[in-house]
């Protein structure tokens, strides 16, 4: 045991690092690459113009998310231009030889849930997509990049990118998490902790027992808002649980091969006493209930506490912040969050919209109804939650509590399809980002939450505690 | 491929106010819905130079007296969100030719950079200096000397800062990798051939 000790991300590097280039950075093998049709099709453009194939096509998977309509699901869509890109991605998927999970093969769905859902996201790998929430396969310790289309296209070209090694924040949480509290309000803490460019130029190794505890689920809701604190990957290191998921999925390996990827996987785990570049320890018991109450995900607080004023600013930076977010947010300055009137309630997500967020919202809101007033969608992250949830009956307790059951999609986390805010109407939503106009409208406003919490505030109309709402304890 | 060094970028400014200006921000989603990158310029920045209605609102691109400036000043963490290159292309095809901010998110300065758009960093005292040079004369020229590390205007410049990787590749003409990464397709495959999950099923 002469050998260095060294991080997941190390390895994880290590073993897919092929070259260093002129200017000092590394060529990275890619081994999986998903693609969907928002980020791909300039990509294909490039690759056609130069006269190039891709490289490892049983390496690269397709599926179309950000401009499915939800409640549509006849083609050709009444929108042309979303109608043109699934046409497009269609083309190019059959052209260079790319499995696409479209929406006839009943695999559709957000391409972060996809991955997982099918086993191709699996430990030790690198992952590659044209979207930000990539980090979420992290979550199964795998080092997981958002990247741009030029990315994408050297991608396809050559299973390769351009890289600077990053450096390795672990973030500790430890104990257990209390009642009404989620891994959604975990990651929000977080952000709120290091601002939203504190992770700037980090990997982040989630661990400590509260991630131990946690299942692939909340791992993935974790890992997947990352880069909402500015670190482009997060990864959890693998264990029972993240093999125990992967076992007797489609693209896991099967027999003689499972035990040697299990063995090859177990290795990729940082080695204890491994160097970090910084380490943060959080307490579990700290966390409450988180919501944002402004234009970036760093700018939240627990439910009980109230709305930052300008005059409470840490500095000239902060107070610029909160002059600039409550104009948008047309929220009150020092008054509790608490309370606050709301018109949408988003259930659904590459975050939030997998099984175990429609079975603890089901859990809480059976029997109960929405609002007067409010409109409620739930939005299953791919066709195959979609099928779990229906086979529970999950999909009838919220219709019959008044939340719309709809099809797959990032729908209205990002309002590329026709599900969105109108005018300033504000949204409780456990979607990832509060940017301005991030939901479909201009002076739409969005509160991040848990998705029990968007449930606590469908049935109120108002910001609330899911703890009071459901008598959680 | 032969790529132009870019050493140096001449040319008007003009200062963008803010920290934390997301890729939603300086490209609203809705403009992505395409399948080329043509015609994304005039969506830069949209929803904050338009109200609901549509109407101008008087933001700095649009003002007359920054009508064609190349470079772009704002302030921290710019580019942060989501890692949408339509929102450097939007940039580039809007006439911008470089960036100048406190610092850069990761994604969007690595998409930036691939485009030939140098990102450099200043700090906030010296952007303000630059900004206050813009304002008292819109037509004056901003030159951002990526090779020699610094910003010149009127008789006056500042320092900058970028990252090593990324100064090499503008100033050498490597700046788009793909060259180079299809150069090192015979050790890729050698890579790929050491780890099981790359083989063919």
């Amino acid at each position: 045991m002469s050998a260095q000790p060294k991080s997941l991300f190390e390895k994880v590097w290590d073993a897919h690092a092929v070259r260093t280039l002129a200017n000092g950075q590394t060529q990275l093998l890619i081994g999986t690459h998903l693609i969907h049709e928002v980020t791909s099709p300039q990509a294909f453009g490039m690759l056609r113009d130069l006269g190039l194939k891709v490289a490892f096509p049983h390496r690269t998977f397709a599926t179309v998310d950000h401009i499915v309509p939800t409640n549509e699901l006849v083609e050709p869509y009444k929108d042309n231009l979303a109608q043109a890109m699934m046409d497009e991605l269609r083309k190019n998927c059959a052209q260079f030889g790319v499995t696409f999970f479209d929406r006839a093969s009943g695999k559709q769905g957000i391409v972060h849930i996809v991955g997982p859902e099918q086993g191709i996201t699996q430990p030790g790998t690198t992952i590659a997509c044209g979207d930000s929430h990539t980090s979420t396969h992290g979550a199964f310790g795998a080092i997981a990049f958002g990247i741009g289309t030029s990315q994408v296209r050297d991608v396809l070209a050559t299973q390769t990118m351009a890289l600077g090694a990053l450096k390795v924040r672990r973030i500790e949480v430890n104990g257990k998490l209390r009642p009404g509290v989620y891994a959604k309000d975990v990651i929000l803490h977080i952000i709120r902790l290091t601002g939203v460019n504190g992770g700037t130029g980090f990997a982040y190794e989630y661990a400590g027992s509260t991630f131990d505890g946690f299942s692939m689920e909340e791992r993935m809701t974790v890992c997947n808002m990352s880069i909402e604190g500015g670190a482009r990957v997060g990864y959890v290191n693998p264990d029972e649980t993240t093999f125990a998921y992967l076992k007797g999925r489609p693209y896991s390996p099967t027999g003689a091969a499972w035990d040697a990827a299990v063995a090859r996987w177990r290795s990729f785990a940082s080695d204890a006493g491994c160097r970090y570049d910084d380490v943060m320890v959080i307490d579990a018991a700290d966390i409450a209930p988180s919501v944002t109450w402004g234009i970036n995900p760093g700018q939240g607080i627990s439910i009980n506490e109230n709305i930052p004023s300008p005059e409470t600013a840490l500095s000239d930076d902060d107070r610029a912040g909160i002059i600039e977010a409550l104009a948008y947010m047309k929220l009150p300055a020092g008054q509790p969050i608490k309370g606050t009137k709301i018109n949408v309630a988003f259930l659904g997500s590459c975050t939030n919209g997998r099984l175990s967020d429609f079975q603890e919202v089901a859990k809480y809101i059976q029997g109960r109804k929405v609002a007067p007033g409010v409109r409620a969608i739930a939005v299953p992250g791919s066709q195959i939650v979609a099928l779990q949830c229906e086979k529970l009956g999950l999909d009838k307790i919220l219709a019959e509590a008044g939340f719309e059951w709809r099809a797959a999609g990032c729908s209205m986390c990002l309002a590329m399809n026709p599900d969105k805010l109108i005018g300033d109407e504000l949204c409780a939503s456990s979607s990832n980002r509060n940017f301005k106009g991030r939901q479909g409208s201009i002076t739409g406003r969005t509160v991040l939450m848990s998705p029990v919490m968007v449930a606590a505030a469908a049935v109120t109309g108002v910001v609330a505690d899911a703890r009071e709402v459901f008598a959680v304890n | 491929m032969a790529l132009a060094k870019i050493t140096s970028v001449s040319g008007r400014g003009v200062y963008v106010p803010g920290n934390d200006i997301d890729t939603d921000r300086i490209i609203p989603a809705r403009f992505m819905k395409c399948v080329v990158f043509d015609g994304l310029g005039e969506f830069l920045f949209y929803d904050v130079r338009h109200t609901p209605e549509g109407v101008p609102t008087g933001h700095p691109i649009d003002k007359p007296e920054h009508k064609g400036a190349t470079v772009l000043l704002s302030g921290a963490n710019f580019g942060c969100g989501s890692s949408r290159e339509h929102a450097p292309q939007a940039i580039h095809k809007a006439g911008f030719r470089a960036v100048i901010a406190e610092n850069f998110a990761e994604i969007f300065f690595g998409n930036s950079t691939t485009l030939g758009i140098p990102c450099v960093n200043a700090t906030r005292e010296d952007i303000a200096k630059v900004a206050a040079a813009i304002e008292a004369n819109p037509a004056l020229e901003i030159t951002v000397d990526v090779a020699a590390r610094e910003v010149r205007f009127g008789g006056d410049k500042i320092a900058i800062t970028q990252r090593e990787s990324a100064r090499d590749a503008l100033v050498n003409g490597r700046w788009d990798a793909i060259g180079d990464l299809i150069d090192g397709l015979p050790a890729v495959q050698a890579t790929a051939a050491r780890l099981p999950y790359m083989a063919v099923a």
